[in-house]
């Protein structure tokens, strides 16, 4: 076996190098910081002279969206990314690849909003990616990062997930989790799926030309007739329903033993474990829920630790408090739940989330 | 009804073999069945039914995917030139178009257009310019005519207050990768045979990786402009083809 190949790179460098390595087909993306990285990265690699991966500047976020849509309509593994403001653009997009039943990948590098807000880190959008984001009743498979190996490995844990469900994906990353330099274990090299491949994963559906099909594919999202198309709703809903049950994934730091829970995703849930340590050295007992997956969210480790006594929970977030409405359904009513959180870019220390623990939930 | 049996050797003019049985939803005298049928008639003739990726609109021509029998992907209202731009980088052996109308490329679609046609992706894209929006109702569109009345004009198109109409073909003129822009109309049948012509002059253009096609096609909207169908296509010949004068715009190669 060869040896690891183990580099230092930005968070936004690794989703390049992980989408060039797991085969992906194509990206399309636009400028837009904190996370142009990502693109010039790719034009930097020329994967087109290697895997003959295909990477395109488009003139906006509504056209790449566009692009992503009609790259998956083939069959193809294609992505792209972003940063907040860009990915409301994107939103109209991601509402007919739901729709259809596109599988791809979008990365959100998030920075502060509301508007065009700031370029430094937040997770305001935890609603924008979980609950929709766009019209109709949809759902992305939602990601959540904390490290620079987790971008790389979200790359083609995004994908798999995409294709298994027929559904979006989106790697909702930070501008810290993006922009930061760490070490990374990359993937080796897998090729691109031949054109027999996708034609014998994605042939029911894709429409990539009807080859030696007989019936012809249609990729659309219209159904006029209101009894078809709450038929197409519940096909969906059951679909996300399976996604809920199957896919949750989430990481426990120090619950076994713990009274007091943080729930934290992303860049806080990096500081949270710090504060983790703090909070045990001065003899109290808490501990770190990170949810990988945030849609699905981890529901169940949620309500496992309120029905074996934990005294409370603290949601934090870089956002005015959003995943906790979420912690606060999934505990209902059986203790306390807190939110803590920074905005505008601003974070915090470890210190002052023990303080806000302390002070929200011990006093 | 009774049925009328046509001896092969008599017939003279057959559904194409690509046109599906579905009924079509268009109105009568609409121009939408005349294109689609050229439409089939090309892409059988040129033996692409295994190879085509289509690509529809939102509008009028948003159910176009039912009645040509190949591959079909539909786009949001005005994506179609950056789904095929994709479409086609990602499939580049396939004959990828977009058939759109005037609302859905020359108003929210504009920059898709412009940028696909810019950048020389390898697409025709068919443009149904009837001047007005039909699916929704019949309001202005960017292609209706100064004087025009519409929903949304009901005393008329004023260039102070509704702005001017554009010609978004001979826009595209000046962009090095539109290699193929021409206009064309099917209200008489010597102009359903250019369009055929030109139809196929596109697809050849894109199939050859020399760049945009365009095909404008000056089309009527009889239920929008509530004209009988012949009245339409006088009132075309009349009032539309002075403003959008038939002819290609211009055929050249990508620069290299």
């Amino acid at each position: 076996m060869a040896d690891k190949e183990i580099k230092l790179m930005k968070g936004n460098e690794v989703i390049a190098h992980a989408a060039v390595r797991c085969g992906c087909d194509g990206y399309f993306g636009y400028p837009i910081t904190p996370q142009s990285e990502v693109m010039e990265t790719l034009m930097e690699l020329k994967p087109w002279e290697t895997t003959g991966m295909v990477v395109l500047q488009a003139e906006s976020e509504l056209a790449s969206i566009n692009m992503v849509y009609g790259g998956a309509a083939t069959g193809k593994r294609v992505m792209t990314s972003s940063s907040s403001p860009g990915i409301s653009l994107m939103s109209e997009g991601m509402s007919y690849l739901a729709a259809c039943e596109l599988p791809c990948l979008i990365v959100n590098c998030q920075r502060g909003g509301p508007g065009l807000g700031t370029i430094q880190p937040s997770q305001g959008d935890y609603f924008q990616a979980c609950k929709g984001g766009a019209h109709g009743d949809f759902h992305l498979i939602v990601l959540a990062p904390a490290s620079v190996q987790e971008m790389h490995d979200f790359v083609e844990l995004g994908f798999e997930l995409a294709f298994k469900y027929r559904n979006p994906a989106m790697i909702l990353a930070d501008g810290a989790i993006g922009q930061m330099m760490e070490k990374v274990v990359l993937s080796p090299q897998k090729p691109r799926r031949t054109d027999a491949e996708i034609e014998a994963e994605c042939g029911p559906w894709a429409a990539c030309g009807k080859g030696n099909r007989r019936e012809r594919n249609i990729c659309t999202s219209l159904e006029l007739q209101s009894e078809k198309m709450e038929k197409i709703n519940q096909r969906l809903q059951t679909k996300y329903a399976t996604i809920e049950a199957a896919e949750a994934r989430w990481e426990e730091i120090e619950c076994d033993d713990a009274e007091y829970v943080i729930v934290a995703f992303g860049s806080s849930a990096r500081i949270c474990s710090a504060t983790v340590e703090a909070a045990r050295k001065q003899g109290i007992k808490v501990g770190l829920l990170r949810p990988i997956t945030l849609y699905p969210f981890p529901a169940q480790a949620v309500a496992a630790l309120a029905g074996r006594g934990v005294k409370g929970f603290l949601s934090v977030e870089l956002n005015a408090g959003q995943m906790v409405e979420d912690v606060r359904l999934a505990v209902a009513g059986k203790a306390p739940v807190e939110h803590y959180g920074r905005q505008g870019g601003m974070m915090f220390t470890p210190d002052e989330a023990l303080e806000a623990l302390k002070e929200k939930l011990l006093k | 009804m009774s049925e009328v049996e046509i001896k092969r050797e008599n017939l003279v003019y057959d559904k194409p073999r690509l046109i599906t049985d579905d009924v079509m939803h268009y109105c009568p005298g609409c121009s939408h069945g005349t294109v689609h049928k050229l439409v089939a008639e090309v892409i059988d003739e040129m033996g692409l039914e295994k190879s085509t990726i289509a690509v529809s609109p939102v509008g009028c021509s948003v159910f176009a995917y039912k009645y040509v029998d190949v591959d079909w992907v539909e786009a949001a209202h005005g994506r179609a030139c950056a789904v095929a731009t994709a479409i086609k980088r990602l499939n580049p052996d396939r004959l990828v178009f977009t058939y759109q109308g005037d609302g859905d490329l020359a108003a929210i679609g504009t920059g898709e257009t412009i940028h696909a046609a810019a950048r020389g992706e390898n697409i025709a894209t068919i443009f149904i310019n009837n001047a007005i929006y039909g699916m929704t109702g019949g309001q202005m569109s960017p292609t209706t005519l100064l004087g025009m009345k519409t929903a949304t004009t009901p005393y008329g198109r004023d260039a102070g207050l509704n702005g001017f109409p554009y010609k978004i073909a001979e826009m595209l003129v000046h962009l090095d990768g539109a290699t193929y822009i021409t206009r064309q109309s099917v209200h008489t049948p010597a102009n359903v045979r250019k369009c055929k012509k030109a139809i196929r002059k596109a697809f050849e253009n894109s199939l050859a990786g020399n760049g945009y096609s365009m095909v404008e096609v000056v089309s009527t909207c009889s239920s929008g402009w509530k004209m009988s169908p012949v009245e339409a296509n006088k009132w075309l010949e009349e009032n539309m083809l002075p403003y959008y004068p038939l002819g290609d715009i211009k055929v050249s190669e990508l620069p290299r």
